[in-house]
């Protein structure tokens, strides 16, 4: 499985972390989702974190296509909020 | 992959294929926007010359304003030395305002050089995936002429194109970052220019803006303490007055800096 965190680079990860994946991203969404700013930004630390541990990165030279597209490590609460609510990093 | 539904990855990874599915002529698509991708890192580039001017001159303000400090430190104890209480408490108020507008520059210069660090790297990191582009670029367009194993080419292309439209939102908000750093540190230059730093250090029966009588007002218990403490300090030494204060007074209330050195030289508390 490949991950991508944006402006960042791509990691390859087992399919085994699928789950563990899915649920940090969860959390990390329900934390936008109820208005938690401190709660979103371990959650999504935490996410990031998980990915850069559990993966290796592939670097610049082999270009593959992604499973998933994390957004970049800079994302602030309200870009968050924006992504989910609509006009997100990529405007429509 | 399945399994992975999450929303953040989803949405991210629609608003990506989205900005793909705008490219048609995949050969055309890649030289353009390898194009543009070296457009966008020149602008990453001045976005950080930029800052780094913007920096420069916060940094010269800071200068001043410590000469600021120093000079009314020193019109404080003489004034002090001279007997003349309410002159001290002004020259005590101006320094404390002063200072807290050092405290406040210092923090905003932190702030430019740490974003400026962070830029600095991200903009070599987003050079190596440029030429790493341009490399695979060729790769792919040679792949492409050749018109073999179209699935595989495609599926090589979505790759790059990924990669693409990474690097040019990476770099667009590396532009937006500079552009807001430098907005933020002109705004404090041009508060400066307008003289609110100036005047907020000199001596004299400028007016008042009710900002500042308010930051004066909670600056009170400080300049109390502070000058309770040089009266201490120079008062136990020579408490009656010489006959030179009058004129030390006088110079002390003086705003240009001349009138600071001669009263330097002139300070019975060195």
């Amino acid at each position: 499985m490949i991950v991508r965190i944006s402006g960042e680079d791509q990691y390859l990860l087992a399919d085994e972390e699928s789950d563990r994946l899915n649920e940090l991203e969860r959390v990390a969404v329900e934390h936008v989702e109820s208005g938690k700013e401190d709660g979103f930004a371990d959650a999504f630390a935490a996410l990031l974190a998980f990915v850069r541990e559990h993966g290796t990165a592939i670097g610049d030279a082999e270009i593959e296509t992604s499973d998933v597209i994390l957004p970049p490590a800079d994302l602030t609460f309200e870009e968050a909020g924006r992504e989910f609510t609509g006009e997100g990093l990529i405007p429509d | 992959m399945a399994g992975l539904t999450g929303r953040m990855s989803t949405v991210v990874k629609a608003k990506v294929s989205k900005l793909l599915d705008r490219a048609e002529d995949p050969a055309e698509t890649l030289d353009y926007s390898y194009q543009k991708q070296v457009e966008n890192l020149q602008n990453v580039k001045k976005g950080i010359a930029d800052v780094v001017t913007a920096k420069k001159r916060l940094q010269m303000q800071e200068t001043s304003l410590q000469q600021s400090v120093v000079k009314l430190d020193t019109q404080a104890r003489q004034a002090v030395s001279a007997g003349n209480e309410e002159l001290a408490r002004t020259a005590l108020e101006r320094k404390n305002v002063a200072q807290t507008e050092l405290q406040g520059l210092d923090t905003q210069v932190a702030e430019l050089e740490e974003q400026q660090q962070k830029l600095t790297d991200s903009e070599q990191k987003l050079r190596a995936k440029i030429e790493a582009f341009r490399t695979k670029k060729e790769v792919i367009k040679a792949q492409y002429s050749a018109a073999e194993a179209q699935v595989r080419i495609s599926e090589a292309a979505t790759g790059v194109g990924e990669q693409m439209a990474d690097v040019g939102l990476a770099m667009q908000r590396a532009v937006d970052k500079t552009e807001n750093m430098k907005a933020r540190a002109d705004a404090v230059s041009e508060l400066e220019a307008a003289g609110t730093f100036d005047d907020v250090t000199a001596l004299g029966s400028g007016e008042d803006d009710i900002d500042r009588q308010l930051k004066e007002l909670s600056s009170k218990p400080a300049v109390d303490d502070e000058l309770a403490k040089l009266k201490g300090e120079i008062g136990a030494g020579d408490a009656p007055a010489p006959v030179a204060i009058p004129a030390e007074a006088q110079s002390a209330s003086e705003p240009p800096a001349g009138g600071a050195d001669a009263a330097q030289t002139g300070d019975p508390a060195k």
